[in-house]
């Protein structure tokens, strides 16, 4: 069976292989047969990898220790669900996931166009094989995840295997990677496109149209992997934090910062014919981060003391990468006339800046992670000597750029294009401004003397106030032609121009956030040790310890603290955290207890008893305004599913002139 | 002033004050990778930089008592008695026999006082996402 498996890779790399060749040649000799031949091994491809992962899910499920993979991320214990999600636990198995999301998205892509765009189809699904083939190398040669336990030349089983990370024994870490990777792989397909058309010298945007919905979903699935992850620190570390700057956090972040600069900067493109050569550059960056991003989180690049020498991996991906940057660079450079711009810019005061300032403080921001991710390998690269940088240095430049990008939000989508006369900008942003301030003058009553704090929620205001003004006015409009009432109004407005609509309520998801963020500022913290029966307070809430049960289940033993909740004498909760001990890996986990709400969350951490056992060790924390970050991920998610949705809007353009003009000032329409 | 000249009048400017922002920040929070060897060899530095050690927790050095807890770090056959001093709780991972790292300074009487310790089990787990080393930290220290 592992030779059936490890077969499959083998086949489906050459089958890669060939593709690019057929596709290349059939492309040059505008031979139809061969190109077809090259698009058909893509699906060869894809039923190859499944087999695959279906060979390696199935020896997971039935604890077939043989398989080195098996042995090292599961045991007989270990239940159903997690040994399936193992498939993506350790370095090969979420490799072949990695080759099999790819090869999907591959097939679907040589499917959805298998009538259009024949001009630059070879080119999309040979930049496409290239990577398959690629990470193919990387599982049949280095990475193999059919390896089976040996000895001499006799196979063995283990008893029982290692297990699963027990802080990978989580519903977010299932779901984390996979959504993750589903982001990471993804920004191939708007990457492939763009140099498919770049190589074809294709005319016009095509590339971005055909793209738009795959870099737009692609996105979705990148912010809640991102999303996922956070969360999952938040309740699955034990100390409440949700965003460390650790190198394989940075990594995800990379791409999403360069895709999210890419889907403001395509609109530039689309509107104005500016920023072509900026728009490659942008999408071809993502890939190249997401790459970067895999690698950096597969091969512990950074994260560890001493990198180098531990990652067997690092030399492939530095050959990769530097093959694409070469390519990408050439084909740029030899065709700059093509992506030259058809408008300039005429005032600083217009959205084309607006958008140009955005696409700057972003990659400012990408720039300086990266640079600080890097840094242990750059430092050591130049003085021999590894010297890192930590969380301070991530926040400080990140916390003005998110304040400015922030700002932008508001002020980016209701600036007219072209230019803006001081007057207009008087009149839209004068009910907003006010709003800002007020919320600022409240909180220094309330006694918030957080400088970021005030500012961020100042700036929330703001941008909430713009973002809900736009809903209102285009709805009033609406209701007055139609006579339905202001919600129905607004879900209709909506639906006539998803685009632009849809990309408000992202931005308002992110106002949300950033509420979420500000709140870190009041964080409270206290660590007790208490014994049975004793009172303790934190913040508004007294607690008490009540009892300490133990028990045990087949994959761990557990210990746990109930601890009853007082707020002003009354009891309103009782939160149970919970320590476990797994006895496969030997390790101990924290299962944190909080009561969630939309003002704050209480959080109780159970770090065990003292030595003597007299006393429980309580870490406990009040997160101040925490739930809005899961909140504004949601409303972001459901933006992005508006974004996607077909507008209405071309349908009626004719039939409704009055409305178009009433949507002035500045419409993102497409 | 064309309006070209004004964006890139601004966008200097902003780069510029960012640019300030991330200097400042790298000598604040850098830190120096070194091996106990080295640490040893450095003379009156080592007690101003900032630095980062790693090793193996050795087996029964580990004394907690309340919130102050001590142990050895060996590396090779070189060891550093290390003091935790931080305000976070320890990690799950940390335990007599997990690999670790501290980061701190090293002491005038020769203890290395510890501000942060990542720990991970002896080489039971490769790298994988968000788990190659366990850390407890809030987000702003």
């Amino acid at each position: 069976m592992e030779n059936l498996g490890a077969l499959a890779i083998l086949l489906a790399f050459g089958l890669s292989v060939y593709s690019v060749l057929a596709n290349l040649t059939g492309r040059r000799r505008q031979n139809v047969y061969l190109i077809r031949s090259g698009e058909r091994a893509v699906y060869a491809i894809w039923g190859l990898l499944s087999l695959a992962s279906a060979l390696l899910v199935y020896a997971l499920l039935t604890d077939d220790f043989r398989l080195a993979y098996v042995a090292k991320h599961s045991n007989r214990d270990l239940p159903t669900f997690y040994k399936f999600t193992a498939w993506w636990g350790g370095q090969e198995g979420s490799l072949l996931l990695w080759s099999w999301i790819l090869a999907s998205y591959a097939s679907l892509v040589v499917y959805l166009n298998r009538h259009r765009l024949r001009d630059i189809m070879p080119y999309v699904t040979s930049v496409l094989m290239v990577t398959q083939a690629f990470f193919l190398l990387l599982i049949a040669i280095v990475a193999r995840p059919f390896d089976v336990l040996a000895v001499g030349e006799e196979v063995i089983a283990v008893p029982d295997g290692r297990g699963l990370n027990p802080l990978l024994q989580h519903w977010a870490m299932a779901a984390h990677p996979p959504a993750l990777y589903l982001g990471y792989v993804g920004f191939t397909v708007p990457f492939a496109f763009a140099m498919g058309s770049l190589i074809a010298r294709a005319p016009g945007n095509a590339w971005i149209h055909v793209t738009r919905r795959w870099t737009l979903i692609t996105w979705g699935f990148q912010t809640a992997g991102i999303c996922i992850g956070a969360a999952w620190a938040y309740t699955v570390l034990g100390w409440g934090g949700y965003w460390g700057w650790d190198p394989v956090e940075n990594a995800s972040l990379l791409p999403w910062i360069t895709a999210t600069a890419f889907l403001h900067s395509v609109m530039m493109q689309e509107k104005k014919g500016m920023m072509k050569i900026w728009n490659v550059g942008l999408i071809s960056g993502t890939f190249l981060l997401a790459i970067l991003g895999t690698f950096i989180t597969r091969s512990g690049l950074v994260s560890s003391v001493h990198a180098f020498a531990q990652s067997s991996i690092g030399a492939y991906f530095a050959v990769f990468l530097g093959g694409w940057i070469g390519v990408i660079a050439y084909l740029m450079l030899s065709r700059l006339d093509y992506l030259r711009t058809e408008a300039r810019l005429e005032s600083v005061i217009s959205r084309e800046s607006a958008f140009l300032f955005n696409n700057l403080i972003l990659l400012a921001s990408c720039f300086a992670i990266l640079w600080g991710t890097l840094f242990p390998v750059i430092s050591e690269a130049f003085t021999g000597q590894r010297v890192s940088v930590s969380a301070p240095f991530f926040n400080r430049v990140n916390v003005p750029i998110g304040l400015l990008l922030l700002f932008l939000t508001g002020v980016g989508p209701l600036i007219a294009w072209r230019r803006s006369s001081w007057e207009s900008l008087r009149r839209i942003f004068l009910w907003p401004a006010v709003a800002g301030l007020v919320t600022v003058g409240g909180l220094l009553l309330a006694g918030v003397r957080h400088f970021y704090a005030l500012i961020a929620l100042g700036l929330c205001a703001f941008v909430a106030w713009t973002i809900g003004s736009e809903f209102v006015k285009g709805a009033l409009v609406i209701r007055a032609r139609t006579g339905s009432n202001l919600l129905a109004s607004m879900v209709e407005l909506t639906l006539r121009n998803t685009r632009r609509y849809g990309g408000y309520i992202v931005h308002l998801g992110v106002v949300l956030l950033f509420v979420g963020f500000s709140g870190a500022a009041f964080n409270q913290k206290r660590v007790v040790e208490v014994r049975v029966g004793d009172h303790f307070e934190i913040g508004r809430y007294q607690l008490q310890v009540s009892t300490i049960e133990q028990g045990e289940t087949p994959n761990y033993e557990w210990e746990r603290a109930i601890v009853q909740v007082y707020r002003n004498g009354h009891q309103i909760d009782v939160l149970r955290p919970e320590r476990r001990f797994y006895k496969s890996s030997q390790q101990t986990t924290s299962e944190v207890s909080v009561r969630r709400r939309l003002n704050e969350d209480l959080y109780l951490n159970f770090a065990g008893m003292t030595e003597d056992r007299q006393r429980a060790v309580i870490d406990a924390y009040v997160f101040p305004l925490v739930n809005w970050i899961w909140i504004g991920f949601w409303v972001m998610m459901v933006g992005t599913a508006v974004c996607l949705l077909p507008s209405k809007a071309r349908v009626q353009k004719e039939r409704e002139p009055a409305l178009e003009a009433a949507e002035v000032p500045g419409s993102i329409t497409g | 002033m064309g309006p070209r000249t004004k964006v890139i009048l601004l966008a200097s400017v902003i780069l510029g004050t960012l640019v300030w922002l991330a200097v400042g920040g790298i000598q604040e929070t850098k830190t120096y990778y070194v091996t106990v060897a080295e640490l040893q060899q450095m003379g009156p530095s080592a007690h101003h930089k900032r630095l980062r050690v790693a090793g193996d927790i050795e087996t029964g050095s580990l004394v907690r008592d309340g919130k102050r807890v001590e142990f050895v770090l060996r590396q090779e056959q070189l060891s550093l008695k290390v003091r935790y001093e931080g305000s976070d709780p320890l990690p799950d991972t940390f335990r007599e026999g997990a690999q670790a790292i501290a980061d701190g300074t090293l002491g005038p009487d020769g203890v290395f006082r510890a501000t942060r310790i990542q720990a991970k089990c002896a080489s039971k787990y490769e790298a994988s996402p968000g788990t190659s080393l366990v850390t407890r930290r809030s987000p702003g220290s």
